[in-house]
């Protein structure tokens, strides 16, 4: 268990009370720690939904929920909510970066929620810049970079704090093939550790070699696991 | 995070500025209404305190308000004079009158009459002549407002003389005096010179202007005066209230300016609560994210209420400038009475705190039901 960062068990999910949509049903999963697991499939299988439920971001309909050993269903929304803050990092198709922060700013929040001071959050946002390439736009606002680079304000966004679980919906879909690329090297890179677990939702055949585990969705199931390389050290 | 909420408030210049406005607009159209409106209750009441050294007014039990002028006999002073507690009671004059000039030209005038003898509610302050030069034949003092409007521009000259019921008038002092709602010049004159001044009437005595001996209060002696004379008498401050109550219930002037000050403060709310919603919806996305990454409901909420308050606060600031800005402007130009007392900036402060929680409520309502699991869907 211990090097086992996210485990579902029998996971099912629906919406809505007038006519139920079953958005997961059953689904059976494990994502080691140090490990990048790309969860994919065809459009309304249930990839974002499964994905909220590991963030704490949604409750299951039933099933078990183990994310670095929290049993997610049994906790209530205000601990989840400190366990994004502390455990969970975020990276969001459309980036959602305040327009009005720069750059660093914007990487820094993360830090600025848990109650770091502003001084050490601003240094600690741009070392992990400069590590992601971005030293010398630091001081730009979202809307004076190109897509690519925002995506990479997100990335380090979401590692500023050093949470152990980070969670990417379909990261690379609103960009370019090469920024997609660039970005998931960067994200294998940077954020894969071997104290992390991370997962990423795509339905971008162009990136599924980044995966060091591929795990397939079909009508709210996991419908097959594949492990294209070698799992790292 | 507070200082994150700054920064989304004022990095969207279009829209900080127009919640500025909103709040700054209603903010000076409430203080500035509302102080003109203080000002004019204080005008009101500005003759009854002109005469500062009269702490107890006796009239005819059915006189209202201070213009509300029914004369009393004679003999009521005597009456008055023999309530114990009374230290004096003098006879004081108010009334219109026509003044007639050399080159022919008439004008209406208020005239105060003076008791003879104490000369009580003289000027509070003269500018030019003596208050003793009253004593002389014919001798009249006029307000420094009512020289300017009879003989614009032209120097305090005193000697001028002109007519008033046919009788000669010598301009003999230029006196201060509060504006009054009539806005006719003011004389001052001697009780019995007053009488002849004015058209004839049967009984001339407007007022009893008394004072309470010195070891009771206006109050007790003016409740003694009710009692022994079945007279109406005031303390001062008593009869200012009793007039600007007057004012108020009787006139349209509490619903004129009431109906502006709401004007204000709607236009206001809704210029300041569109464009904060507008701002709110605009970040909702980024509200949803912060949501996902651990913000909690009650730091959004403080967020929101610091955004709110901060533009109210500097809003307020700006508006309440201007509303003084423009009371400095209309007291130098002389043309408005404008009062803003405290009690004005209090007010517009809590109407202002109202804007601003009505306005925020809209938003907090969007951002507390906002689901963190929508920012993952386009
Ligand atoms: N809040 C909701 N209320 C009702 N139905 C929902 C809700 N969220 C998702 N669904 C439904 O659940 C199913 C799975 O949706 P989900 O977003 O997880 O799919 P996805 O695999 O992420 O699709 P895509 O690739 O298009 O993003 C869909 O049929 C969707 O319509
Ligand atoms: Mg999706």
């Amino acid at each position: 268990m211990a090097d086992i960062a996210v485990r579902c068990q029998q996971v099912t999910k629906v919406f809505g009370d007038g006519e139920p949509v079953h958005a997961l049903r059953g689904v059976n999963l494990e994502v080691p720690f140090g490990e990048l697991a790309l969860l994919v499939g065809p459009s309304g299988c249930g990839k974002t939904t499964l994905l909220c439920i590991l963030a704490g971001l949604l409750y299951p309909t039933s099933g078990q929920v183990e994310v670095l050993g929290h049993r997610l269903e049994t906790m209530s929304a205000n601990q989840l909510v400190r366990l994004r803050m502390r455990e969970i990092g975020f990276v969001f198709q459309q980036y959602n970066l305040l327009p009005s922060l720069t750059a660093v700013e914007n990487a820094a929040v993360p830090l600025l929620i848990q109650g770091v001071p502003r001084r050490e959050a601003l240094q600690r946002a741009g070392e992990i810049l400069h590590q992601l390439g971005l030293a010398e736009r630091r001081q730009a606002y979202p809307h004076q970079l190109s897509g690519g680079q925002q995506q990479r304000v997100a990335i380090a966004r979401a590692l500023v704090h050093e949470p152990r679980f980070l969670v990417c919906d379909e990261p690379t879909a609103a960009l370019d093939a090469e920024s997609g690329r660039r970005t998931m090297e960067l994200i294998r890179q940077v954020a894969v550790r071997p104290e992390r677990a991370v997962v990423v939702v795509t339905h971008d055949a162009r990136i599924f070699d980044f995966g060091q585990r591929i795990i397939y969705m079909n009508d709210g199931k996991v419908v097959r696991e594949e492990i294209p390389h070698p799992r790292r050290g | 995070m507070i200082w994150v909420a700054f920064q989304m408030l004022t990095g969207d210049r279009a829209k900080y500025f127009g919640m500025l406005l909103g709040i700054s607009f209603a903010t000076l159209l409430i203080a500035q209404q509302s102080s003109i409106f203080c000002g004019l209750l204080l005008t009101a009441s500005s003759q009854i305190y002109d005469a500062k050294d009269a702490p107890i007014w006796v009239m005819d039990p059915g006189m209202q308000f201070v213009d509300d002028i029914k004369p009393m006999s004679e003999n009521e002073l005597w009456r008055v004079r023999g309530v114990p507690g009374v230290a004096w009671a003098v006879r004081f004059y108010k009334g219109l009158g026509r003044a007639r000039f050399g080159d022919g030209k008439f004008q209406q005038v208020m005239i105060l009459g003076l008791d003879d003898a104490y000369m009580v509610g003289a000027p509070r302050e003269m500018v030019l002549g003596k208050l003793e030069d009253l004593r002389q034949p014919d001798a009249v003092i006029m307000d420094e407002r009512g020289y300017r409007f009879l003989w614009p521009g032209q120097p305090y000259t005193l000697g001028r003389t002109f007519e008033m019921n046919d009788r000669r008038a010598v301009l003999v002092g230029v006196c201060k005096a509060s504006r009054t709602f009539q806005t006719f010049p003011i004389l001052y004159t001697r009780f019995s010179q007053a009488v002849r001044f004015a058209p004839q009437e049967r009984k001339a005595l407007s007022f009893i202007l008394a004072a309470p001996q010195p070891h009771l209060t206006a109050k007790e002696v003016a409740l003694r005066i009710e009692e022994r004379t079945k007279l109406k008498a005031l303390t001062r401050d008593e009869f200012a209230d009793v007039t600007i109550w007057y004012y108020l219930r009787r006139t349209g002037i509490p619903i004129n300016f009431g109906t502006t000050v709401l004007l204000g403060f709607f236009v206001g709310t809704a210029i300041a609560g569109q464009t904060f919603y507008l701002f709110t919806v605009e970040n909702l996305r980024q509200f949803g994210a912060l949501k996902a990454m651990g913000v909690t409901n009650l730091r959004l909420v403080g967020m929101l209420l610091f955004q709110g308050l901060f533009v109210g606060i500097v809003g307020y600031g700006l508006g309440i400038g201007m509303a003084a800005g423009f009371g400095i402007l209309s007291e130098r130009s002389d043309r408005l009475s404008f009062y803003m007392p405290w009690q004005v900036m209090v007010g517009t402060g809590l109407a202002v705190l109202l804007i601003i929680l009505l306005t925020s409520m809209v938003s907090l309502r969007r951002v507390l039901v906002l689901e963190p699991a929508q920012v993952f869907r386009a």
